[in-house]
């Protein structure tokens, strides 16, 4: 009797050991839902330099495959449920609105890891979120457009109401109003993430309102194509847009997910996955600035002491003493916002003269 | 600052305006095409991708509308020679000028494009306010002004315009009539394509001139929505595009101005007054009845 269990639990062994063998020679498949079309040439196209990275990193090793387009809402649910039963063993959702979605499906799947960007649930051990500090990238366009603007207003095209944007919106702000505490912001919400024509429409309506440097958090570069038409200065967003504005673009932030999700992609496959919850900015080079453009040379050197400082740790964008829009005290002098406050954000601070929507 | 908000008024309706023409005409011949938004995305690909192979801005204008009828052409060929179902056939189109404009387009991503300049007649274009609206625009938005009436006239005034319209009210006795029903129908169908190209290439062209995929946005389907909302006359969808237009860019200025209303609530009044003036226009029942192609979306098998 003993011996059979011993033959049993040898042969339960041999077989564990092969199916790990063979699992670890499949190609491990890594699998991305996108909000915006991957040729956006912004957000999502970013995301999908992320893919090809993995792809050309991990070679035959790895296997692919992406939805694009895939609008926030009961679709996202669907479209990740479909990942999850093709075998995906790891699914990258890449869009604050997939929270909700991302966690549902996690919850029926709990063999596969679920990797949500720019989120805060993780409501089962299989669900990691990741976000990239983009607001160090705000503060120093901030601390430039304040420098550069004659006219004293910058025009921000806005998306939607989330705490991401928010943050952005307040950490351009204390850039700007650190160099000039009376430098103001027209804010624009596009109520989209992605319309060329209406992005474009909101730039022009904000140049016609008498703002002489541009930025934005949608996704295009209509902004772009804009400020150069109008001569005004203008930020990339997401991408390096130099070429869309040669003599417009003053820096811009660029999002580089390549090494992250190359990382996460190998944890999967040598079974070291975690959950986890990574916030990198420009210290992991998560957060890269396009070169510094069409600035004097001065500014030039005040936008990268800024970012050195930052990326050092010896500076962080929120640091009091930092009020609310409405006057009340938000941080003391020289205390430091904790990250949970930053990814929650639904106020603004003192300057900003817009009203948040709610 | 008046004179710049009609300016982009005008850039924001021409697009509209020109694809919803083309629809109305497709519509007026009885048949409905829900492809505009996939002809125009193609339209939007070609004209770019030939403005900047060949370096004339013109040339990626013919191309855009070459490429509209084509696949106008497809789907007439689908739903008149084949009967195939009109809504399901054009929502297929929709989705295959997506995809097919994003592969075809993939290489053209993050590449500036040309631009079509305006067209400047001096000392008149120096005029207060419409100076520059008037007279310093650029070609298409003068193109799409005659159009609507060449197609206005066309319609109401020629006598061919009269057999389409006959075609759309009823195909059986226009066919006893001896009219070709499904040629004209194959004709009026291309020229909603060719409108829908060339209302792409506005976009990648002379709004945004660059490409990136779905740039349309969904304005193909606005267009399809404003030519009910014009009742299937033409000045009237001038007056859809233009109100429309006009909504979107007053509530950008408004949200700059910082006016105190809900982002959301502005961006979504283009929508609100739409639907409001349809609501309003379309309590005469009987006017409505009269202006409707009575035969739309039916197909039509000539008996041999």
């Amino acid at each position: 009797m003993r011996r059979t269990l011993q033959l049993f639990a040898a042969a339960a062994v041999a077989l564990a050991t092969t199916g790990g063998v063979q699992a670890q020679e499949e190609p491990t498949k890594a699998c991305f839902i996108y909000v915006g079309p991957i040729g956006d040439f912004g957000w999502t196209y970013q995301h999908h330099q992320g893919l090809l990275q993995v792809e050309e990193e991990l070679g035959d090793a790895v296997e692919t495959a992406y939805l694009e387009s895939v609008p926030e809402g009961a679709d996202a649910e669907r479209a990740i449920e479909r990942f999850a039963r093709s075998g995906c063993d790891i699914i990258f959702t890449t869009s604050f609105g997939y929270m909700d979605a991302t966690n549902r499906v996690a919850g029926r799947f709990p063999d596969v890891k679920f990797e949500h960007a720019t989120g805060y649930k993780r409501e089962h051990p299989n669900v990691a979120t990741y976000n990239s500090r983009f607001y160090e990238g705000r503060y120093i366009q901030g601390v430039i457009a304040a420098k550069v603007s004659e006219a004293g207003v910058a025009g921000y095209i806005a998306s939607f109401p989330i705490p991401e944007v928010v943050m952005g919106i307040n950490a351009f702000i204390l850039g700007a109003q650190s160099i000039d505490p009376d430098f103001q912001v027209k804010v624009v919400w596009a109520n989209t993430w992605f319309d060329p024509g209406k992005e474009a429409d909101a730039a022009k309506a904000l140049v016609d309102q008498g703002v002489d440097i541009i930025t934005q958090h949608t996704d295009s570069t209509a902004p772009m194509q804009v400020a150069a038409e109008r001569g005004i200065k203008a930020f990339g967003q997401a991408s390096d847009m130099i070429e869309f504005g040669p003599e417009t673009q003053l820096t811009a932030i660029v999002d580089d997910w390549g090494p992250y999700y190359v990382e996460r992609v190998k944890a999967v496959r040598e079974g070291t996955w975690e959950q986890v919850d990574i916030w990198a900015g420009l210290k992991e080079g998560h957060v890269v600035m396009a070169p510094y453009t069409n600035m004097p040379d001065d500014v030039k050197a005040l936008a990268e002491e800024t970012e050195e400082k930052i990326r050092s740790g010896e500076f962080h964008p929120f640091t009091g003493p930092i009020n609310r829009q409405d006057g009340t005290q938000w941080l003391a002098e020289g205390e430091v916002a904790d990250d949970a406050t930053l990814l929650g954000m639904n106020f603004y601070i003192e300057g900003v003269d817009d009203q948040l929507p709610n | 600052m008046l004179e710049s908000i009609l300016i982009t008024v005008a850039t924001a309706a021409t697009p509209l305006l020109i694809a919803a023409l083309g629809e109305l005409v497709a519509e007026r011949s009885g048949v409905l095409n829900l492809g505009v938004e996939g002809m125009m995305i193609m339209g939007a690909i070609t004209g770019f991708a030939a403005a900047l192979l060949t370096g004339s801005v013109w040339l990626g204008v013919g191309a855009a509308i070459l490429v509209g009828a084509a696949f106008a052409l497809l789907f007439a060929f689908l739903t008149l020679s084949l009967v195939t179902n009109q809504v399901a056939t054009g929502l297929a189109l929709t989705l295959f000028g997506l995809g097919l404009s994003g592969m075809l387009g993939e290489s053209f991503v993050g590449r500036p494009g040309l631009k079509l300049g305006v067209i400047d007649i001096p000392v008149l274009s120096d005029l207060p306010v419409v100076g520059r609206l008037l007279f310093g625009q650029d070609p298409l938005f003068y193109i799409s002004l005659l159009l609507t009436l060449a197609v206005a006239y066309f319609l109401f005034a020629t006598r061919a315009g009269l057999m389409l319209r006959a075609v759309g009210d009823n195909p059986v006795s226009a066919h006893a009539q001896g009219i070709n029903v499904v040629a004209i129908r194959y004709l009026a169908v291309m020229f909603g394509g060719a409108c829908a190209g060339l209302a792409g290439a506005y976009l990648s062209l002379v709004y945004t001139p660059q490409w990136v995929e779905n740039m349309t946005a969904g304005r193909g389907w606005i267009a399809l929505a404003l030519v009910v909302f014009a009742s299937w006359r033409p000045w009237r969808v001038v007056a859809g595009a233009y109100l429309f237009g006009g909504v979107t860019i007053g509530q950008l200025h408004a949200q700059a101005q910082g006016v105190d209303i809900p982002s959301q609530l502005l961006s979504s009044l283009p929508y609100l007054a739409t639907i409001a003036v349809l609501v309003i226009i379309s309590r005469n029942r009987r006017l409505t009845m009269m202006n409707t192609p009575a035969s739309l979306g039916r197909p039509f098998v000539p008996e041999r």
